[in-house]
């Protein structure tokens, strides 16, 4: 099963390559990875998905709780949660096309960031099936690149994961 | 307020945590250190050959004494040379404090000359590491280092130094932190008595009780206590390769060392017991064998362990407690002195009737050699044990002798048996007994060792000789690499591929005497027990010796891999 798994850690050099090395050095998957720092300057946030039973998924978090540089973590996935990816996404559009990407766009409520004659670039915001989906609605044959964020998610209602 | 550089303030914050001895090698990005070591008396530096031996003697300093052991190299090679030994003590959960030096903070990710990422390096194989960055911060990172290193589940530390970090013109206000906290570590507490409560419980009804004690007893200090609740339960128990000592091994209640070489009546109980108190052990393979699901197949699983991501990591716990050992342990003996409901002592008369039965199997029982002269490994160790009267601090090195140390020694105290059972580092025996002498100068520090594994640190009998320690290493030596061999012997039709050099073997006598040292060769059993006897009463030298023993000996019993721990091959003719 899919577990997205938030991790406030100490914003001190290396320690991303610390939670990142106990994924391979474990043979734990990683499927995508946000970081950056909080409100609190001394905190990073990283989201990571990762995919495993629950025995897996519980010797993930904790191998992760024990690194020194991690001060706290929350499997979202074991509660309700929001969960969003934001993409950028360039694709090729000439004639028709141009209306038909547009028209795609809007239904997906994206936005067209950029254009040139034959090229327009959308920035989409969503959880990843609905990316999936986008790239799916579009037509792989006109998708020329693809950067995104990966996943990051927040708890629902009154939970934070906070100091 | 002392105005220190950062190589002096590292050296008095070693001293203000209570270091007094650091093994370790010199080397350009240390220099400043070294000088600071100069000009000071309060700590010792020890000067090994190889970086590689600096962090295995300050390994056996470590599991000798409980303290931290410090080690102090260089940069580029210097740091890679010591990351095997970095290793072997995170294995084991061993405390080690490791400072490296770096090339200068400019030339960091220049290639420059002696350069290694020795963070990125040692990552995998240390409990933490810091890069120092001001001088001003070396105290409060020292401070941590310790901490980290010797608490909760202890292993290494890396502190990572760079040269114009410790540049003596460089001076700051130096403070030692009385005492630290960090919001991203903290150790785990007592056990949850609920938990405790429910362990007593599966305890108190079992009819085919077992206890089964690991390195982790030893670590946490809990051997004592763990003595007294065995008694108090009498039930019977075992010891890992890690936890020889933790529970002494000429008790009535002790049924010998488990797993992969392991007493017939001590796996034997593994299997058919019914209730399993497992306590500072992590389930390693060569304990369960091959295949998880045929271990303890109608046990309920008791799992004491100090650290969260160890327990239901192979093997699932019913019961699983994270605490320190000698907490839960303490805890343990007073509920089960309270219990209403005793121990089921007839159920528990009629399992050790049945123990009883397994132990007349006598699978540690020696064939001496049909022509009286050949010795066997096992009775070199039988005797070693008899002259120092079961009271050394035995290291050993990784193979056959290693197991027969363990089988055939009898550990009757913990901190005593001194071996590398995690990553089985051949090399790391000799260097240890020398950590072990440092901490013990008046006890007698035996090395067991085998030919092969010797030549990978026998560079340090110049240490040996540098710092006059009288360890005894005796060598049991059977010509080849005795544990590959025994494989190949019983999995590749007897093919020896690359496990045999008799014919390059240097004259130990002579090498052991070019470095000063005393040299004797035993090559027939008659001689055997002058002999040691002649080695161990040179209190004040070392002595090397030279065994020769039957190379067509194997260690049994042997786990069947793929089977479950009642299936074992007792001899070359037997099996269960």
């Amino acid at each position: 099963m899919r577990h997205i798994i938030s991790v406030l850690m100490e914003n001190e050099p290396g320690a991303l390559s610390r939670v990142v090395g106990l994924f391979s050095q474990r043979n734990y998957n990683i499927d995508s990875l946000t970081v950056a720092p909080t409100e609190d300057q001394s905190l990073s946030r990283l989201t990571l998905t990762t995919t495993g039973d629950e025995r897996r998924i519980e010797q993930i978090t904790k191998h992760l709780n024990k690194l020194v540089d991690v001060v706290k973590l929350v499997d979202l996935t074991e509660g309700a949660h929001i969960e969003r990816e934001l993409m950028l996404i360039k694709v090729k559009a000439t004639g028709a096309q141009r209306a038909e990407v547009t028209r795609t766009t809007e239904i997906f409520r994206g936005q067209v960031v950029d254009l040139t004659n034959s090229v327009f670039s959308i920035q989409l915001t969503g959880t990843s099936d609905k990316l999936d989906a986008f790239i799916t609605a579009l037509g792989e044959s006109i998708v020329l690149e693809v950067a995104r964020t990966g996943v990051s998610g927040i708890s629902r209602g009154e939970k934070v994961l906070t100091l | 307020m002392d105005q220190l550089s950062g190589g002096e303030a590292l050296i008095r914050a070693l001293h203000d945590e209570g270091v007094d001895i650091i093994f370790g090698y010199p080397g350009g990005a240390v220099l400043h250190i070294y000088d600071a070591i100069f000009n000071q008396d309060k700590i010792e530096h020890i000067l090994v050959r190889h970086e590689q031996a600096a962090t295995h003697a300050a390994d056996g300093y470590a599991r000798g004494t409980g303290k931290p052991g410090v080690v102090l190299v260089t940069s580029g090679p210097g740091a890679t040379n010591a990351i095997t030994g970095i290793a072997t003590a995170y294995m084991d959960s061993i405390p080690m404090v490791v400072i490296s030096g770096q090339v200068e903070s400019r030339l960091i990710g220049s290639d420059g000359f002696q350069e290694t990422d020795m963070v990125g390096v040692s990552r995998p194989v240390v409990k933490h590491s810091f890069m120092v960055q001001n001088a001003a911060d070396i105290p409060l990172i020292v401070k941590k280092a310790f901490h980290i290193a010797s608490t909760g589940r202890p292993g290494p530390v890396v502190i990572d130094l760079p040269k114009d970090v410790t540049d003596p013109k460089v001076k700051f206000d130096y403070a030692y932190p009385v005492d630290i906290k960090m919001r991203s570590y903290a150790v785990p507490a007592k056990g949850h008595s609920g938990q405790i409560k429910k362990a007593v419980d599966v305890l108190m009804a079992a009819k085919r009780p077992m206890i089964y004690a690991g390195g982790g007893v030893i670590q946490g200090e809990g051997a004592q206590m763990l003595t007294e609740l065995t008694r108090e339960l009498g039930f019977p128990i075992t010891n890992t390769l890690m936890g020889l000592g933790a529970y002494p091994a000429s008790d009535k209640q002790f049924v010998g060392m488990l797993g992969m070489h392991g007493t017939y009546e001590a796996n034997m109980s593994m299997h058919y017991c019914d209730a399993l108190l497992a306590i500072g052990v992590r389930f390693d393979d060569r304990v369960t064998n091959s295949d998880v699901t045929k271990f303890c197949p109608d046990a309920t699983i008791l799992h004491v362990d100090i650290d969260p991501a160890s327990i239901s990591k192979t093997v699932s716990a019913d019961v699983p407690i994270v605490g320190s050992v000698i907490s839960v342990l303490e805890e343990m003996l007073a509920q089960v002195k309270a219990s209403k409901q005793k121990v089921d002592e007839k159920s528990l008369k009629v399992w050790w009737d049945q123990i009883a039965q397994w132990r007349e199997k006598d699978s540690l029982g020696v064939t001496p050699s049909e022509d009286g002269i050949t010795i066997k490994p096992q009775e070199v160790i039988q005797a070693v044990h008899a002259i120092t009267e079961g009271d050394a601090y035995v290291s050993s090195d990784v193979g056959q002798h290693q197991m027969f140390a363990a089988q055939y020694y009898g550990f009757d105290k913990p901190r005593r048996w001194i071996n590398s059972g995690g990553l089985g580092t051949m090399g790391f025996g000799f260097p240890a007994a020398m950590g072990i002498q440092f901490a013990f100068p008046d006890a007698i520090s035996v090395c067991v060792t085998g030919e092969g594994s010797f030549q990978m640190n026998l560079q340090e009998l110049a240490t040996c000789m540098q710092y006059q320690l009288p360890i005894k290493i005796i060598c049991l030596n059977n010509r080849a690499l005795g544990m590959v061999k025994q494989w190949q012997d019983m999995q590749y039709g007897g093919r020896h591929s690359h496990s045999t050099y008799a014919e390059s073997l240097p004259d130990f006598i002579k090498l052991a005497e070019s470095y000063g040292h005393v040299g004797i060769r035993i090559e027939n059993k008659s001689e055997l027990n002058a002999k040691l006897e002649e080695a161990f009463a040179l209190k004040d030298r070392l002595v090397f010796v030279d065994v020769l023993v039957d190379p067509e000996e194997h260690v049994y019993p042997m786990a069947i891999k793929g089977g479950a721990m009642k299936d074992m091959i007792l001899s070359k003719s037997e099996r269960t």
